[in-house]
């Protein structure tokens, strides 16, 4: 009897293995004709290791990777989504480098904690190419370059847009109350936003700052955060300062919720907005959204180029910022100035939104 | 009669095990021949399975022991958070040194295994609802003590992260260079902690007494155990090891940050129950549990490998793997209720 069961989970269980199995075989089969086929055409392999897929701007983000490292542009693209964890992007780093990849491209969840892992890369002669955050490591040799978004400047540009709008319509002087919904605690974009905030409510002693919380960039967090602090500080606001689009959506659902408007009318709560996805704009166009700084994530291109200098035995910048633009719902404001630059700001039309490519 | 259904018991847990075990190995020899050419086969892919895993092998010990009482702790990634970072801000911010930050995190994680034992031994509360809170008190202190990410800079901290002890072994890279194969101290402390416990449960009256008190409690109070120490000492041991394991965690990311090891428990649950515990208790082995992490660590470092799957596929195969072993489980305990009754 017991024999019987016994060989009957043991069946089973082969069953299962050979089912697995089979499954890895038929991808197994088919990589290596690709690896075989890279072998022979001199493709680039590129190791990938992505935060995950949290927000649109992220999904661009890994789209415009996807669509530079294609088999057709000469590249193998490993692709990993680390699911918003650091101990998976150290296991998926040290899996690349065992595959032996020519690039290791690394968009970090968090800016610390890389030194080990980026030594061992270094050690094994493999260039690793950071995006969007930035690392802190003890040793900039440990990585080859950065390719991403000026966040501390988003943020002063948003910033500046605000003071000149509130001088436009008249409201240069009142006092303002802003809340600040953070991004995840402790990323670039979160740190460099909140700072560009807090250095311009400093400077202008009318705004007051009346909270700071995270929404961890995600609608849901930022619907959350919103209910919250309109039952603390009810009509007291007058703007909602959204560290990305996804945060904005659930904050204006939730001022919509409580039965407030969002938009320019007196009583109406400011939202501003970073990223400038497709449906962010769409957001301005209709009014909801006030001002959204772009947060360019087709870091693709500016990478290639990067590993098509080093390919050529050149040595490229350390640091690369890509360009981004401002959007408003608004033509109060035309131009802006932030750290001694001007900046045109564009008013969000039809035409605007079919034009971005995510 | 006692003494045989111990045995029995013994038989199925080593069944268990061995399905565990073989099922490791296949999968590891699968990928080893269909990834060849992709690096899977080398030393150095196996190596890195402990290194990634290293904290979670010693708190999946832990989490063994207390599951095998019966109980559960949920508790453990917070107190991994709590541990990465009371030590990074021991080090970074109150300037103290490497040493003080370890007996801190041992301290921090036996106080909480101390707290919660005694809730769930002496008062007698459901130890699911006594470690979510745990749980949740971890998380907040966490972020009581500092919201924003502390790196850790220590001198000493960073030599024992980054003391890389290779191996008489290797492999030859592309261009032809000899790399020997490594792995970290982590990795001998975890391997270390999975031998002692291992010893310990075998060999000692306490670790018996433990599957005994998760067998029947009814019947090891009756046979003059003293179940409540013994749950007690499972507790407090559970934590110290979740203090360990958060600190190896640490030494691994080098940094402390409030969503740190996010939902770290279930994955040590997980891996415990592929190793063949059984989550009514009584049935268990460290062993198990520590093939249970290299599974997890198999399946992803699999579909990192493939590439183009996304990562989100190592949940759905640990999930078909947990139902596996789940069933499994069931089957045997019908079988043997049938044998009782025969």
């Amino acid at each position: 009897m017991k024999i019987k069961k016994i060989l009957c989970s043991v069946l089973l269980a082969t069953c299962m293995l050979f089912s697995l199995t089979a499954c890895g075989s038929s991808n197994g089969s088919k990589d290596a004709k690709k690896a075989d086929d890279s072998s022979k055409s001199g493709n680039i392999t590129v190791g990938f290791s992505q935060v995950g897929a949290e927000s649109d701007w992220r999904t661009a983000n890994s789209t415009s990777m996807k669509e530079t490292f294609s088999e057709e542009n000469g590249y193998t693209l490993i692709f990993d989504d680390a699911q918003q964890k650091q101990e998976n992007q150290i296991k998926a780093i040290r899996n690349f480098i065992q595959q032996e990849v020519d690039y290791i491209v690394l968009a970090p969840v968090t800016e610390t904690g890389w030194d080990t892992v980026l030594k061992e890369a270094k050690d094994a002669g493999i260039p690793v190419i950071i995006v969007d955050r930035m690392v802190k490591v003890s040793d900039d040799s440990l990585y080859t370059a950065w390719v991403g978004s000026n966040f501390e400047l988003e943020g002063k540009k948003a910033a500046a847009w605000l003071k000149a709008y509130l001088d436009a319509t008249g409201r240069g002087n009142e006092k303002i109350n802003i809340v600040d919904i953070q991004g995840t605690i402790g990323a670039s974009a979160q740190i460099g936003r909140t700072k560009g905030l807090e250095a311009a409510c400093k400077e202008n002693k009318n705004w007051t700052l009346l909270a700071k919380e995270t929404g961890e960039f995600t609608q849901a967090k930022g619907q959350e955060v919103m209910e919250s602090l309109l039952k603390k500080h009810g009509d007291d606001i007058d703007v909602v300062y959204c560290e990305n689009d996804n945060e904005a959506f659930g904050a204006i659902d939730a001022i919509t919720a409580a039965g407030k408007k969002v938009g320019t009318g007196k009583d109406d709560i400011l939202v501003m907005s970073f990223d400038s996805t497709k449906t962010g704009l769409t957001d301005v166009k209709d009014g909801k959204i006030i001002l959204d700084t772009e947060c360019n994530p087709l870091h693709g291109p500016r990478v290639e180029e990067i590993i098509k200098s080093l390919e050529a035995g050149k040595e490229p910048d350390k640091k690369q910022y890509v360009d981004e633009e401002v959007f408003a719902a608004v033509k109060d404001v035309a131009k802006i100035s932030a750290d001694g630059k001007d900046y045109d700001v564009t008013v969000v039309t039809d035409d605007v939104i079919s034009k971005r490519a995510y | 009669m006692e003494k045989k259904k111990a045995k029995r018991k013994i038989n199925s847990s080593t069944f268990l095990l061995m399905i565990t075990i073989v099922l490791f190995a296949v999968m590891y020899i699968a990928g080893m021949i269909i990834f060849e050419d992709k690096g899977f086969a080398k030393p150095q892919m196996f190596m890195n399975l402990f290194i990634s895993n290293a904290g979670l092998i010693v708190i999946g010990c832990g989490m063994t022991l207390v599951m095998i009482t019966g109980g559960i702790d949920i508790s453990v990634g917070s107190v991994t958070a709590l541990v990465c970072m009371s030590a990074a801000y021991a080090m970074e911010n109150k300037g103290m040194s490497a040493i003080s930050a370890v007996v801190i995190s041992l301290l921090i994680g036996i106080l909480f295994g101390v707290v919660q034992g005694y809730l769930v031994t002496y008062l007698e509360i459901q130890p699911f609802i006594v470690t979510l809170a745990g749980m949740f008190f971890g998380r907040g202190l966490t972020a009581v003590i500092s919201t924003d990410m502390i790196a850790i800079k220590n001198k000493t901290f960073l030599a024992w992260a980054n003391y890389r002890i290779n191996l008489p072994f290797g492999t030859y890279n592309r261009r032809g260079m000899f790399i020997p194969a490594y792995i970290y101290p982590t990795v001998i402390i975890a391997l270390g902690v999975v031998i002692l416990i291992t010893i310990m449960l075998k060999f000692t009256k306490f670790g018996r007494n433990l599957y005994a008190i998760g067998g029947n409690q009814q019947s090891a109070v009756m046979m003059g155990l003293n179940v409540k120490r013994t749950k007690m000492k499972a507790y407090v041991l559970d934590g110290f090891l979740a203090g360990l394991g958060g600190f190896l965690f640490c030494l691994n990311s080098c940094a402390g940050f409030v969503e740190q090891a996010k939902g770290l428990e279930m994955d040590a649950i997980a891996s415990a129950v592929i190793g063949g515990t059984l989550l009514s208790g009584g049935v268990g082995t460290v062993i198990g549990t520590l093939f249970g992490v290299l599974i997890n660590g198999t399946i992803s470092s699999l579909i990192t490998t493939q590439g183009t799957l996304s990562s989100w596929w190592v949940r759905i195969t640990l999930s078909a793997l947990l139902c596996f072993f789940i069933v499994l489980q069931a089957i045997i305990a019908a079988v043997k209720r049938k044998k009782k009754k025969n």
